[in-house]
């Protein structure tokens, strides 16, 4: 019996393409049951990770397993164990939707009828089966998407990667999106998703691996990666842009921090460590009698947290080597 | 958990695929094959065309200077025409591999646990369907044109089945090409270069002793040359002789040492 509980553990994967180190010692541990959000710029490595853990790419170093099968070793195993849905839509373009999920069913061995009625349930449960018989060429984006998605279930495979599953899709599909991948974690599957969106891995993911120039460079739970950059920050806004001077006044006076204004929103910023003073701070406003427009505390967002681990909070080591890397290219198809 | 739940559904885990599932796999590819040239009946355009222009422009071209006039040639044209448009016929299973290759599909195809040689042998399996398109119109406008077989019609059958089967062996080569190429248009470009010596140098359309001594010399090795006899003797007299025994060895010498090539190129390929 094999090791249930990480569906991927990947150890210093490297893939090289010519000089270039796409990907540069990735390490990786996936829970089963969970959903775990690789985030990126583009170039980062996402896809060829991805790629090396799902069998289409051999690494030229480290290891991976997949449920504890090794994939270079045991890839045809692992291929029993994962459903792969790929940056651009890997579904037979020339062919209808129903032809498509037959091929493939009968492929992973289902009879005839068997398939014929697994391609009608799946369409059916991705909101495809009215075009179901239409050649894919006329299909939106999203519906492509989806039937990408609904190939990669056929088996039930208790891993599934997405590949930027969202990326060029409008904001309703992508909400659609987000349902379907939540829905299949509920029913016991592993879901390993990469995304530019730091919104979608906030949204999505039980963990996230932020990963920059082949390397990851931070892990953990939205909130951990949130709480790494620093404090809450707060924003204030007064009813009348003339108090806004003395507002500031006060904010700093007892928060005991520099502030910031932004002019066209005539709005204060501050860092602040404890929730707790903000009591203070609004009876002091009050007996000064200005009164707020707006006032909220804020968690930094993931994209404060991206650029911080991203840009110039790369730590001295790494940015010297990562110089000679500036240009990168990310292996895709 | 989710991994104890797949593994309770009853799914065996083995790390090969055997030669049964090979060959379902493959003919699951196959239909795929069939069902795309379906879908896009243009891409039959050029086996369609081609048996037809070629065979009336070949025959009125040479059939007076060769053989005297057009009825004595037919018996020498046809069969060198047939083998001449089926076997580059099979140029485009190569190309269109090359094609179906770049697309997203393939990733799933590699991603999924069926046997590697499928999408590959699925693919060319498909294409017999071309090759036979073809060998059916080359042998019905022989027809209207007044060729009458002394070999029967069971006989042009099975040099019918000859021609497409060993086409089907040499796209392999062609099908090397398609996964080593770049791009499908350099597939072309080789193929091309590979098949238009083979095919002409051979005795399709001349008769080899006509041929300056270096040249005889290569038309009667040319392993084109012998399909070609073995064809013409089936048809015209309904006999099978060594010309036969050596095309078919051929054709499996080639798919043996062919693809096993391609299988690896593909697997190595991303």
């Amino acid at each position: 019996m094999t090791n249930g509980e990480w569906a991927v553990e990947a150890n210093g994967l490297v893939k090289l393409f010519g000089e270039n180190r796409a990907v540069d010692g990735v390490d990786l541990k996936v829970r089963a049951g969970t959903i775990y959000g690789v985030l990126g710029p583009n170039g980062a490595g996402k896809t060829t990770t991805i790629r090396m853990l799902a069998t289409l790419l051999r690494p030229d170093g480290g290891s991976a397993r997949i449920f504890g099968h090794d994939v270079m070793k045991e890839s045809q195993i692992v291929r029993q164990l994962i459903g792969v849905t790929g940056q651009y839509a890997s579904v037979d373009e020339s062919l209808s939707a129903t032809e498509n999920l037959i091929i493939f069913s009968r492929l992973l061995g289902l009879g005839r009828a068997e398939s014929k009625r697994k391609a009608a349930e799946l369409l059916e449960e991705f909101g495809l089966a009215e075009a179901a018989k239409r050649p894919l060429k006329n299909f939106s984006g999203g519906m492509r998407r989806r039937l990408d998605l609904a190939a990669s279930l056929i088996a039930q495979p208790p891993l599934i990667f997405l590949d930027e599953p969202t990326t060029g899709l409008d904001p309703r599909t992508r909400n659609q999106m987000w349902d379907t991948i939540r829905r299949l974690v509920k029913t016991g599957s592993t879901v390993l998703l990469t995304t530019q969106y730091l919104d979608e891995a906030d949204q999505l993911a039980d963990r996230i691996a932020v990963i920059d120039r082949g390397r990851v460079v931070a892990e953990g739970t939205a909130d951990e990666l949130k709480a790494s950059v620093g404090t809450s920050s707060l924003h204030l806004r007064p009813q009348k842009p003339l108090d806004i001077e003395r507002a500031r006044q006060i904010v700093e006076r007892v928060l005991q921090v520099p502030s910031s204004v932004s002019p066209e929103a005539s709005k204060i910023t501050a860092p602040m460590d404890d929730a707790d003073r903000v009591t203070d701070l609004l009876i002091a406003l009050r007996e000064s009698g200005i009164r707020l427009a707006e006032m909220s505390v804020q968690k930094p967002t993931l994209d404060e947290v991206f650029l911080t681990i991203t840009g110039h909070g790369v730590p001295e080591e790494e940015e010297s080597e990562a110089g000679g890397l500036a240009k990168k290219k990310e292996a895709v198809g | 958990m989710s991994a104890g739940t797949a593994y309770q559904t009853g799914r065996k885990l083995k790390n090969r695929t055997s030669l049964m599932q090979s060959i379902r796999n493959s003919l699951t590819m196959a239909y795929r094959g069939v069902l795309k040239i379906r879908r896009t009946p243009e891409q039959l355009f050029d086996v369609t065309l081609q048996p037809i222009i070629f065979t009336l422009m070949f025959t009125y071209i040479f059939g007076g200077a060769i053989s005297g006039d057009v009825a004595s040639y037919l018996p020498v044209i046809i069969p060198g025409i047939l083998v001449q448009t089926v076997i580059t016929t099979s140029i485009v299973t190569g190309v269109q591999l090359r094609e179906d290759m770049d697309k997203g599909v393939f990733d799933r195809f590699k991603s999924l646990p069926i046997a590697r040689i499928a999408p590959l042998a699925g693919a060319l399996l498909a294409d017999t369907i071309r090759y036979t398109i073809a060998t059916v119109l080359t042998f019905s406008m022989g027809y209207i044109m007044g060729y009458r077989p002394d070999g029967g019609f069971g006989n042009v059958v099975l040099a019918a089945l000859l021609v497409i089967g060993c086409s089907w062996a040499i796209s392999w080569i062609f099908a090397f090409f398609g996964v080593i190429a770049r791009t499908a248009s350099s597939v072309q470009g080789i193929s091309m270069l590979v098949l238009f010596p083979l095919t002409f140098l051979s005795n399709a359309f001349v008769p080899v002793d006509t041929l300056p001594n270096w040249l005889q010399w290569f038309a009667k090795i040319n392993p084109i040359s012998h399909l070609i006899t073995a064809v013409r003797d089936l048809t015209n007299s309904g006999t099978a002789g060594s010309d036969l025994v050596i095309s078919l060895i051929g054709a499996a010498v080639i798919v043996l040492v062919f693809a096993p090539l391609t299988v690896k190129a593909y697997m190595r390929r991303t």
